[in-house]
Parts: C-alpha cells; structure tokens; sequence
C-alpha cells in the first residue's frame, strides 16, 4: 500500500518555477532616423551573413534617436521580423516611441546606456568606480563532481578545487587557486578576451568563448602546471605562467 | 541535542552498513547512547549485520505512518546496553521516507536521550539517499582506494554541501569525515589501488581513518556480528581507533604500510 500513496513530498512538487537569468542579446542602435536606410544596410549586412542572425533576440536601442520625431517604430520592427530577427524590446527612446514599442507587444527595458557593457579591455584599467563593474564571483569550498557553478556576467574565481565531473563557468574569466580537475568554460557569452588561470591544469576540457579542447590525454608539456588558457587568433593557447 | 550522524558514499559494495553498524556499536561500547537507522528502505541489511533479523516485528516506515510507536519498533542490541536499532522495511519502498516523517522520528529519539543518530544510507543518489543526509550534522563518507568509488564520493560531498538542512538554512555546514575501507597497502605500493594520500588529495576532507581489507569483515557479516567486537581482527581494530578519533582522541593510523611477512609466508607465497 506504501506504494500506492503519494507521498506529501509529491504533492507539493511545485509545477513551475521563476528564476531571473542572464543571456548575451544582439543590440541594434538606430544612429540615423531613417527607416530606410537602415532597411538597406540591414539588407546587405545579412546578405553577408545571411543565417548569422536568423532567429537573433534583437532590443532595439532608440538613444541616439531620441530627438528625432516621428520615428516609424513600427516599420522597424517589421522590417526586422521580415529579417527573420525577433525584436523582443527597446531600452531608451521618447514616451512615443515607447508607445509604439508597447503596441507592437514589445518590452520596455530599463533606460541605460548599453555601450557601458561591452567596455574593451583598455577602458578596464582606467575605469576605477566604474559603474558597469560587477564583482567577481568567488567560491572557496570545492566545486566536486556533478556540480556546476556559473558565474553571470563577471569572473569567476575558485579557491579550492575543481574536481573531476565538476563544470565551471564564467562570462569573463576563470581564476583556479586548487587543482583544475573538471571543465572550465571561459568567456560563454561570447567573449575572446576571456582567460582561463588555474595553478594545476589536469582538466577534461577547457573552452574560451565556445572554442574548446578535450584534454583526453593530459597535454605532458603542460599537466600539472600552473598555466594560462587564452584565445590567440580563433584558436586556444595554453601557457605556463 | 544529538548529534545526527550520517553513513554514505554513493558507490554501493562500499561497506556503507558494516560501517554505521561498527561505528554505532564502538559508541554504545563507550558508554554513549547512539540509534542506528536504516535508511535503505526495500533492501534492508542493517539488520543482518547488526544480527537482529529475527527480531523485526515493525519498522521505520511503520513509525513514519503511525503504524507503530518508536517503542515498538526500536530493536535493542543484545550485546551492549544503549544500542538501540531501527530496521528499515524490506516490503515498502523508499518514497515512503517522508520528510517530515523522518523529522518526527528524530525529534522523539532525540526526546529519549540519544546522543548519537547514525544514519545508513542507501547507495546511490535517489530520493532515499537525500533524506538519509539531509537532516545530518555530521558525514562520515565511505570510500574503496579506487577512481569510481572516489569520484561518487565526491558527488556525494556537493550534494551534502547543497542539499542537506544545514547547507538550506545557511547553517554551519556538516562536519565532513573520510573513511577509505578495503585498504591493501601492498596493492596500493604495487600502484593497483589509490593511496590514502591521492584520496585525500582528490577530496580534499580529513580523514578519519582507514580500514584494511580483511576477511574478518565478511565472516562478522555474515555471522551478523559488528566486525567491531572482532578485537583480534585488524579491521575490528581499525574501526575502534576510527571511534575514538571521532571521539577526540589523538591516534595514529594504522595498517596503511604493508603487512610485514614472515620468513615462511614468504618461502611458501
């Protein structure tokens, strides 16, 4: 009969549930107010590249239109669609073109400034206080086998170990105090500037912005040692340091 | 308050319940007033081991449903006084380990006066398993010197640091043990088995103690005595010292470097 009854663990199983999360999104900024225009340039862009951004999340940046009346929202969003893009919302813009935007059952994103976040590595140096900087992630217990740890938007820094069958991820980089035993997967978001640091590389596979290595063998030059993993002209390159 | 102890490993064939059976009956020699539960629910053993079989009339399962009152259902040791055993049900299976059930159970033992809880837990990473550590204060994680044993060891230790209550309520986390059974220091010079050293390495937990592989502890399985009572068995031994390191006491470890053969074994070997 134990069998037959679900237990009250069962019952109460939730059937949904939110978590907030982070994804890489394709930005457009209209620098011009001119529909067409963009229309072309768009055109010729993924004539170029025509699958590149089929299916693309794309938010619609109106900052540097922002004085400009009249702005065809509209006709944007469907010159995109026809674009196979999905424009899923607009970040800044006057109350009209958010008006717009809302009618076309687009969302509203906070208003900010979206080339804060992809700072190139020579304004990092200088930016003290900047306000687009997050903190690393730390983690100083070991990350053990089937664990995974991800740190969103930030570095990642392990003060023990990674162990086999763990996974460790990062948008930015990886900084591994313990022996890097398990996968570590750099820079996911798309990053190449992304590095992976550890003081004992015996990994099983090492990934910097979707470019990995299977370390099936232990690389003899390099296992055991405290080495860098970076990405030098599309290809990985390991280091000791 | 007692201390809820929990048994585990992931890998099964460890020596999960030869163990908690051990570990339990070296507190109840010392005077300490320890429960042993099983947690395996479906594939019950504990009671074997523990040479009570015989003696099960109700269970754990039958305590969660109300079925039966913890008195019933405790199963005191025949050898040592304040040894007390709950058997797991062989007819049920482990969906019926309920949390709050579990919970209930442990409130009364702790309402008797128990100061230890051990808790066996099954093999595996299942729903059975999960309630067996999730109440845990402390873990004493059983691991054979090889890769595959090591690694659901090391699985085991991730689940115990984000699954159990302490790691819910942001408490202090559970206080980690490593225990290697089946220890062949030859084999492990012969380079056959991992070393101590190498598993700790891996794990990166204190060990607290290591058990040499011996035939003493089939024949005490079998025979349904704690290989604990074996005193002249060197695992028996091994299991007395691992007590009273748990306990405190500052003792080195024994039987990890090769036995020392005599003249003759060597000739006839």
């Amino acid at each position: 009969m134990g069998a037959l009854h679900s237990s009250p663990d069962d019952a109460a199983a939730k059937a949904f549930e939110i978590k907030g999360g982070l994804f890489p999104l394709t930005v457009l900024r209209l620098l011009k107010d001119n529909i067409e225009e963009a229309s072309r340039q768009i055109e010729e862009l993924l004539r170029k590249a025509p699958d590149f951004f089929t299916g693309a999340p794309v938010i619609i940046d109106l900052k540097p239109i922002e004085n400009a009346r009249g702005t065809d929202l509209t006709g944007l969003i469907t010159l995109l669609q026809r674009h196979s893009l999905v424009p899923i919302g607009v970040r800044n813009g006057t109350d009209q073109q958010r008006q717009q935007a809302t009618a076309a059952g687009l969302a509203l994103l906070p208003y900010g400034d979206g080339a804060k976040l992809r700072s190139i590595p020579e304004d990092r140096g200088k930016s003290r206080g900047h306000k687009g900087l997050s903190m690393s992630r730390i983690v100083s217990r070991p990350v053990r086998s089937g664990q995974q740890i991800y740190a969103a938007g930030t570095d990642l820094i392990v003060l023990a170990a990674v162990n086999a069958g763990a996974e460790v991820l990062a948008d930015g980089s990886i900084h591994v105090y313990g022996p890097l035993r398990g996968r570590a997967l750099a820079g996911i978001g798309g990053q190449v500037e992304a590095r992976i640091f550890c003081r004992s590389l015996e990994a099983e596979v090492i990934a910097i912005a979707g470019v990995y290595r299977v370390l099936e063998e232990p690389d003899a030059q390099f296992a055991g040692q405290q080495v860098q993993v970076y990405l030098s002209q599309g290809s990985l390159m390991i280091e000791s340091v | 308050m007692a201390t809820i102890i929990v048994v585990t490993s992931g890998k099964g064939g460890v020596g999960k319940t030869t163990t908690s059976a051990a570990f339990a009956m070296g507190l109840a020699l010392r005077g300490h007033r320890t429960a042993i539960i099983d947690f395996d629910v479906g594939l019950r053993n504990l009671d074997l081991i523990m040479g009570c079989e015989r003696r099960v009339v109700y269970d754990f399962v039958n305590v969660i449903n109300g079925e039966a009152n913890l008195n019933q259902a405790l199963i005191k040791d025949k050898r040592v006084d304040e040894l007390y055993i709950l058997p797991a049900s062989q007819t049920r299976n482990k969906d019926a380990l309920t949390s709050e059930g579990v919970n209930k159970v442990l409130s009364e033992l702790f309402e008797r006066g128990f100061e230890y809880i051990v808790c066996d837990s099954p093999a595996g990473i299942e729903h059975g398993a999960f309630i067996a550590l999730y109440f845990a204060d402390e873990a004493l994680i059983v691991t054979n010197p090889e890769v595959s044993s090591v690694r659901d060891s090391d699985r085991i230790l991730g689940i115990l640091a984000s699954k159990s209550r302490r790691a819910e309520n942001g408490a202090e986390p559970i206080k980690e043990h490593l225990l290697v059974t089946r220890y062949d220091p030859s084999r492990v010079n012969s380079g056959d088995m991992l070393a101590m050293e190498d598993i700790t390495d891996i794990l990166g937990i204190p060990i607290l103690g290591v058990i040499p592989e011996c035939p003493s502890v089939l024949q005490a399985s079998n025979s349904g005595v704690p290989v604990i009572l074996e005193d002249s068995s060197r695992a028996g031994q091994a299991y007395t010292d691992i007590v009273g390191r748990f306990l405190g006491e500052n003792l080195p470890h024994r039987f990890t470097t090769p036995e020392k053969r005599g003249f003759l074994k060597r000739l006839f070997r």
